[in-house]
């Protein structure tokens, strides 16, 4: 069955035989599959990038935008930096890659509420790939899990492009199902415990010692 | 005389470099032809003879597989004889000696490898050099991985043979991108040689000499305990042979080197992972290789953002040059030593100023740091870009661009824009990580202040801060392969509505290993003092 074994076929080929650039055009039509189902592979997409290094006559713009949309969901993952390591420079002074790397630098500053209207501006490079307005927000969730205990509810909003009665619901559905409660009367969202909002939390391994490294005083103290 | 491969502590850091070299039986009948020849002296065609002894006394060593001797001729002698007699100008060409060595295909295949390894060091090769040389290394790696050598070479000269064989493909790569100074018989040779020196070609080799000698295989089960290769430092003791296995392992080595310089990362690490670098393996009895495992591991972790697992490595390997560096004075690969050294004290500084965690430096290391970079940290830790594009500049791989150029647009040289690429991407994350550093300095004077008077402070308004806030959690935590999320953060917080709130970051001072040092060392004293004996 073509549709359900290619992926496994397609990460055994980079895993076994990577430097063969006939196996390009399985690459790209994997691009085009990760697009479609919603799936991700790093590997596989910077094995394409390195074969369209080596052969630059053969890249295709398109692909590399999907994977580099693809990589900007996979934040905050580097995904997105790796892939521009291995795109000539003069590629990436033209669009769509000025553009992409503009929306990946407004993610990687948190600056949120840029990054969505330039997102807006920008639904055609976007829209094809199903799933992004998704990963974004889990993306901006991420940051501000790990930053705050407790948040107004308006720099939620901006992080995660969601108001009004639309942010309610999603407040619903994260209190109902992720361990978020409200306080004051919903202007303040209480997100959940972690090591990074609770440094406290974090295991403190500052002065624990090794017991070996005692083990080599029981002869003196013996 | 068995090759003595040593335990790990007491390993002989290279050993060979020995002051008896004029006692050495290929020299016995003195150094009679070692006047300089004469320029315009046809030294291809003459084979002085002292240069008939060493290829016979080679050739015997290697039929007898004794690697001490081979180890003692290849870095001594061999240097040696360069250095009197081949200055400036080549070793006398393959046929000259083949006679004296039976003809041996394998023996003129390695003959010609060191050949042209000195041509690269002391001359420069042309575009008929380089292509032959190309041709030398896959007839090399052919007969190699058909399985028909039965040798047993020092691990020095198989890491030296994957070493020059990147290195000489990184400087075609350059040489190819450097089009406006060829002449037109250069670029007419170079539109037909796209197979030589290919990206794809010198990849697969690679990739065939770690598939062919199954190195992963067995270094997977040395993870069980079973310690056959590591233990022996790759050496086959049992009258087989170490090519195939131990140039497997350096390929992964060269692996990790070839994808850094396409500026691919990921999966240089990826391709690295096999070998533990944190345990004493085969990478170690080589020093050229541990630096450039080291000194590639680390940079490459640096563009992941990854500086803690930099930073360790870095300090790791600075500090065993420190320890021994006086042992690899007379060696050849010296001058190399010290400027990978260099290069990774600045690579060392830069994560530092970008990560500053103090504890994780070796006190030696440290020293050497302040000593040379103190100002310049100084000047990075307050953002200054200038500063570092200069360090990175001075410190980061030659990158190139692995496809022939189109030889019918106008020639350019490009032989810079890969490095242009890496290095624009590095400043840009630089610049985006531009405000962290007033955030941590702010953060270690309070343990709670409002978002309105920290904004205040540094002098922007509050959302910029509060992005600026969210900006520094980002770049301080590493996404692990596994997905776990890692901080590393010297200085940490959370923030409470308006309110932010700093761990608690006193360094506690670490009393335990300062007495258990303290308390061995008074006992060592004690029993010394008991040993003495008063007349």
């Amino acid at each position: 069955m073509p549709g359900a074994q290619v992926p496994i076929t397609i990460e055994q080929l980079v895993a076994l035989n990577p430097y063969n650039p006939d196996i390009l055009p399985d690459l790209e039509n994997y691009v085009e599959e990760q697009v479609v189902t919603q799936t991700y592979s790093l590997d596989a997409n910077l094995c394409l990038l390195r074969l369209y290094q080596f052969q630059p006559a053969r890249l295709d713009v398109r692909i590399v935008a999907r994977m580099l949309v693809k990589a900007l969901m996979a934040l905050p993952a580097t995904d997105f930096n790796l892939c521009m390591f291995l795109i000539p420079e003069r590629l990436q002074m033209e669009e769509p890659f000025l553009t992409l790397a503009t929306l990946a630098h407004f993610l990687e500053t948190a600056h949120f509420r840029e990054f969505w209207d330039e997102a807006n501006r920008n639904r055609d490079i976007l829209e094809v790939v199903p799933g992004f307005e998704q990963a974004i927000q889990g993306y901006a969730i991420h940051v501000l899990s790990i930053t705050y205990q407790r948040l107004p509810r308006s720099i939620l909003a901006e992080a995660i492009n969601v108001e009004g009665l639309s942010l309610d619901k999603f407040l619903e559905y994260q209190v109902n199902n992720n361990g978020w409660t409200l306080e004051k009367g919903g202007q303040l969202v209480v997100l959940p415990a972690n090591e990074d909002n609770h440094p406290v939390l974090r295991k403190s391994s500052a002065d624990s010692i090794p017991l070996e490294h005692v083990a080599r005083l029981f002869p003196v103290l013996g | 005389m068995a090759y003595d491969a040593g335990g790990y502590g007491g390993r002989d850091y290279g050993g060979g470099y020995d002051d008896s070299y004029d006692d050495r039986p290929e020299f016995r009948d003195g150094f009679r032809d070692l006047q300089p020849p004469e320029p315009g002296f046809d030294s291809a065609n003459y084979v002085p003879d002292v240069v008939k002894t060493f290829v016979v006394y080679m050739y015997r060593h290697i039929r007898e597989k004794n690697v001490y001797e081979i180890h003692q001729m290849y870095e001594g002698s061999f240097q040696k004889l360069s250095e009197r007699l081949f200055k400036q100008s080549n070793w006398p060409a393959v046929e000259m000696i083949a006679p004296y060595v039976d003809n041996d295909h394998v023996f003129c295949l390695l003959y010609k490898e060191m050949w042209f390894r000195h041509l690269y060091a002391r001359l420069q090769p042309t575009i008929e050099q380089r292509c032959d040389s190309w041709d030398n290394y896959c007839n090399l790696f052919q007969v190699i991985l058909h399985g028909n050598v039965n040798m047993q070479l020092p691990n020095q000269w198989l890491w030296d043979m994957v070493d020059e064989f990147i290195y000489q493909f990184q400087s075609f790569c350059q040489y190819r991108a450097k089009l406006k100074q060829k002449t037109d018989h250069e670029l007419a040779f170079l539109r037909q040689i796209d197979e030589v020196w290919n990206v794809v070609g010198v990849l697969n080799y690679l990739q065939a000499l770690i598939e062919k000698s199954m190195i992963l295989q067995i270094l997977d089960d040395e993870k069980d305990g079973n310690l056959t290769f590591t233990a022996t430092d790759g050496y086959d003791y049992q009258g087989g042979t170490n090519v195939l296995k131990v140039l497997g392992y350096f390929s992964i080595v060269g692996l990790l080197r070839v994808h850094c310089l396409l500026g691919d990362y990921q999966s240089g690490l990826h391709a690295l992972l096999p070998i533990d670098i944190n345990q004493p393996g085969v990478f170690n009895t080589v020093i050229g290789c541990q630096i450039t495992t080291i000194y590639y591991y680390g940079f490459a972790n640096l563009m992941l953002r990854r500086y803690l697992d930099a930073i360790k490595s870095f300090n790791q390997v600075l500090l065993y040059i420190f320890k021994t560096k006086q042992y690899h004075q007379r060696s050849s690969q010296y001058d190399q030593i010290l400027k990978k050294n260099e290069q990774m004290y600045a690579l060392l500084a830069i994560s530092l100023s970008l990560c500053p965690h103090p504890k994780l430096v070796d006190e030696n290391v440290n020293n050497q740091l302040r000593e040379k970079y103190a100002e310049k940290m100084l000047r990075m830790q307050h953002s200054d870009e200038a500063m570092f594009d200069e360090l990175f500049s001075y410190a980061c791989p030659k990158f190139i661009t692995p496809a022939p150029p189109n030889y019918d647009e106008p020639l350019v040289n490009f032989n810079q824009d890969a490095y242009r690429l890496q290095l624009k991407l590095f400043l840009s994350e630089v610049r985006q990580q531009q405000l962290l550093s007033s955030i941590r300095s702010f953060l270690k004077l309070y343990t709670t202040i409002s978002i309105a008077k920290l904004a205040s402070f540094m002098d922007v308004d509050e959302p910029t801060l509060r992005v600026a806030l969210l900006t520094y959690k980002h770049k301080t935590h590493v996404i692990n392969n596994d997905g776990s999320v890692l901080s590393n953060a010297d200085v940490d917080f959370y923030v409470d509505d308006d309110m932010v709130h700093i761990a608690d970051t006193k360094t506690t001072k670490r009393f335990g290993d300062y007495f258990i040092r303290h308390i061995s060392k008074f006992d060592e004293i004690i029993n010394d003092l008991d040993r003495v004996q008063l007349e």
